[in-house]
């Protein structure tokens, strides 16, 4: 219902010297549904919270014009809405049915009006549960349509759709996908921001494609832009339909069992799982959520003990949960599937000589170590900047590198190319494969079927294991 | 380290289901007087009358005992520290420990303080225990007209609590596969234990500013007057509630002071 219109529009953030989006021109009519893309850093996270009038005036400095319906998105805030990536941090109340009230009270709907609203919408979106579901109870991909549905209660004329997928597995984003497709009124706007293209094609009507030096590159139906533009836009990291990566497979043959599990299991949260892995091979896991394939990860990375069953690695005695913590990573790199849980200093460099230090290598020594790597993961213009300011796919580099600095021959990875752009991807890529065939063992555990099949050169598929019998309450 | 946020009683007691902001007004009148004696008289009183209500709050005594723990380990630990410690050592000598010796004024003293905590601190843990937070925080809006950005602020972040827990797991568990570990040096665990928990602070904000971004996307800060999804009445029982609260404490204090108990904290 709403209009779009931009004029010689730019933002800089207060303390930058870059605009984050300068010069653009653009109108989107009401009804229109846009996929908005560019390569990461061309602002269109920025350009999604100028329409949503979440850039308050004195956070920065502003030139041209930006218009909804012919007003400052700051005082049209009523017409847009707008879901963000972590369904975490969207969600307010305990309950499902409350958190969708919420936003219906902070605009003052009638207490009368608010209950059929919030059933409405939850069965538009298709909410499986009842309201008064906790909202701790809910999957990733649940939270996240809960979410949209919040916004869409507020019948918004302007939908903004800020990588709403990314933190979602292939389950959870269908989810989001179906609930968008069923949900969205044929009069509402949208404007999706997603570097998956394929996962939101079927929604969208137009392609608008971002200059990182500003202004609009490419505009119109989604078709025309990806045969002129395609090949462009995949080198860029977008994830164009069509350019796929080519297999790659070992090129030698496996050598040392780096690690065995046997019928190793923790109580309630991973059956009983025999698995080894050698060096010179790669080991993808996979599984549905609460298979228990993080559990295993943990287990094998000598970070998590099994409450029954065996775990031995590298012909020692004691099992790695016993191991130093140097020892363990000397031996055992772990790569976490939140980047930033890794991160323990306040500078790159820091960072990925910390772990040299521990297990006691020399300073002539470390210098190399890190030099090499910053260079290896493209991390050398970053050396001095602080971990936790690093864009998504910066952090994803910087967690593997760390993982590498002690030089272990054995990689256990947690989703390691969760929610990364395919340039980012395609370089994690090569560098597994050469890591490989330099002599690690690499165990991945893993929803991201190109990864599977480009890589993998065994895959071990975790079941979900039976529920167990629900604990019997005294009262009802 | 799960935090148990749910409430363990029986919603539809008779005590349990009066409004929260009665039942948090009548546990702090109750024992705010208790704070003004140090008498071992007024808290065993008020400690006799929480018993006796506690089957109308419908908390189920096995469960109350596990969220009072933290209240039973610095009881033992008041124990130890008198005992040690006191200065006064008076009354009759009952035993001694070596160079301590144990008095009757010693364990009166402690009594006292033993008592006072638990008088003090149950009605709390109760009340809290029988009490939805969303009800809280409604009725906090409601009818004790707190700020609703206050009052649905602070129950959207308690809401985040828990995701502590699974950080801090990870966090421990990321810096042992750095090769950071403390082993038996306490000098080294404190550090492990205040860079953990620096890096736990940081994630919490910036989830924190995610949050309130994302709340006032939703309107929360738009300024128009907010209607409540959800009732909650303040109604006579509730008053009374307040009322008996009140009478008991006054009633408690009294009786100290007629009887000859009564310790004032100051002068």
């Amino acid at each position: 219902m709403s209009d779009v219109r931009l004029r010689g529009f730019g933002w800089r953030h207060a303390g930058r010297r870059a605009w984050a989006v300068r010069g653009l021109d653009l109108d989107i009519r009401h009804g229109e549904r846009v996929l908005l893309l560019g390569p990461s850093g061309a602002g269109k996270s920025t350009l999604l919270g100028a329409l949503a009038g979440l850039l308050p005036e004195d956070s920065g400095e502003s030139e041209g014009t930006i218009e909804i319906d012919g007003l400052d998105p700051r005082k049209a805030r009523d017409r847009v809405g707008i879901v963000f990536q972590d369904p975490q941090t969207q969600l307010v109340m305990a309950r499902s049915g409350d958190d969708v009230a919420f936003g219906l009270e902070n605009r003052g709907i009638p207490a009368a009006d608010i209950w059929p609203r919030v059933s409405d919408v939850l069965d538009r979106v298709g909410f499986p549960y009842p309201i008064n579901r906790p909202t701790a109870a809910l999957s990733g991909g649940e939270a996240q349509r809960l979410a949209l549905a919040g916004v869409l209660a507020l019948r918004p004329g302007l939908l903004l759709l800020d990588e709403p997928t990314a933190n979602l597995d292939p389950p959870g984003a269908d989810l989001i996908r179906s609930a968008v497709a069923r949900a969205l009124d044929p009069t509402t706007t949208l404007i999706i921001v997603e570097h998956r293209v394929a996962e939101v094609l079927s929604l969208v009507d137009r392609v608008v494609v971002l200059e990182p030096g500003g202004g609009v590159r490419a505009d119109g139906d989604p078709e025309m832009i990806f045969t002129a533009y395609g090949d462009k836009l995949a080198a860029e990291g977008v994830w164009v339909p069509g350019f796929d990566f080519p297999t790659v497979p070992s090129s030698r043959s496996t050598t040392d069992l780096l690690v065995r599990a046997e019928q190793a299991a923790v109580a309630t949260r991973l059956a009983p799982v025999s698995i080894h892995a050698a060096a010179g091979e790669i080991v993808a896991v996979t599984g549905p959520n609460g298979a228990g394939k993080s559990t295993l990860a943990l287990l094998l990375g000598g970070l998590l003990a099994p409450t029954s069953g065996r775990i031995t690695a590298f012909d020692d005695k004691r099992p790695p949960h016993r191991w130093r913590a140097a020892t363990l990573a000397a031996r055992i790199g772990s790569v976490f599937q939140n980047p930033e849980h890794q991160f323990v200093t306040g500078r790159v460099a820091d960072e990925l000589a910390l772990g040299p230090r521990r297990i006691g290598r020399s300073p002539a020594e470390i210098t190399r170590i890190v030099d090499d790597l910053l260079q290896r993961l493209r991390l050398d213009r970053l050396a001095e900047a602080n971990p936790y300011t690093l864009s998504g796919g910066e952090a994803r580099r910087l967690s593997v590198a760390t993982a590498l600095a002690t030089a272990p021959r054995l990689l256990v990875l947690d989703e390691p190319t969760f929610g990364q752009d395919r340039r980012t991807w395609s370089e994690l890529a090569d560098l597994l494969a050469a890591l490989r065939d330099e002599g690690h063992g690499i165990i991945a555990v893993t929803h991201d079927e190109t990864f599977v099949r480009t890589l993998a050169d065994r895959t071990f598929p975790l079941g979900v294991p039976a529920p167990a019998p629900l604990p019997r309450r005294s009262r009802p | 380290m799960t935090l148990s946020l749910t409430p363990i009683a029986d919603p539809t007691a008779p005590l349990a289901r009066r409004n929260p902001v009665a039942k948090t007004g009548a546990a702090l009148l109750f024992t705010l007087p208790l704070i003004s004696t140090v008498d071992p008289f007024s808290p065993a009183a008020a400690l006799a009358v929480e018993l006796l209500v506690l089957p109308f709050f419908g908390v189920r005594p096995a469960l109350l005992l596990r969220r009072a723990t933290p209240l039973l380990l610095s009881a033992a630990g008041i124990l130890v520290t008198m005992l040690l410690f006191a200065a006064d050592r008076s009354g009759d000598l009952l035993f001694a420990l070596g160079p301590i010796e144990v008095t009757t004024g010693v364990l009166s003293t402690t009594g006292a303080l033993i008592l006072r905590i638990f008088a003090i601190a149950l009605p709390g843990i109760v009340v809290f225990a029988t009490t939805d937070p969303t009800d809280l925080a409604d009725a906090l809006v409601q009818n004790a007209k707190a700020p609703a950005r206050f009052a649905i602020g602070a129950l959207a972040a308690f809401r985040l609590i828990p995701l502590l827990g699974q950080e801090w797991r990870a966090l421990s568990l990321a810096r042992r596969a750095r090769g950071v570990d403390a082993g038996r040096n306490p000098v080294a665990k404190l550090r492990l234990f205040s860079s953990t928990a620096f890096a736990l602070l940081v994630g919490a904000l910036r989830r924190g500013v995610r949050l309130a971004v994302a709340m006032d996307a939703r309107g929360f800060d738009s300024g128009i007057p907010r209607t409540h999804a959800r009732r909650q009445h303040f109604t006579t029982p509730d008053a009374l509630l307040l009322l008996a609260a009140a009478l008991t404490a006054a009633a408690i204090i009294t009786a100290s002071v007629l009887l000859g108990w009564f310790n004032p904290i100051v002068g």
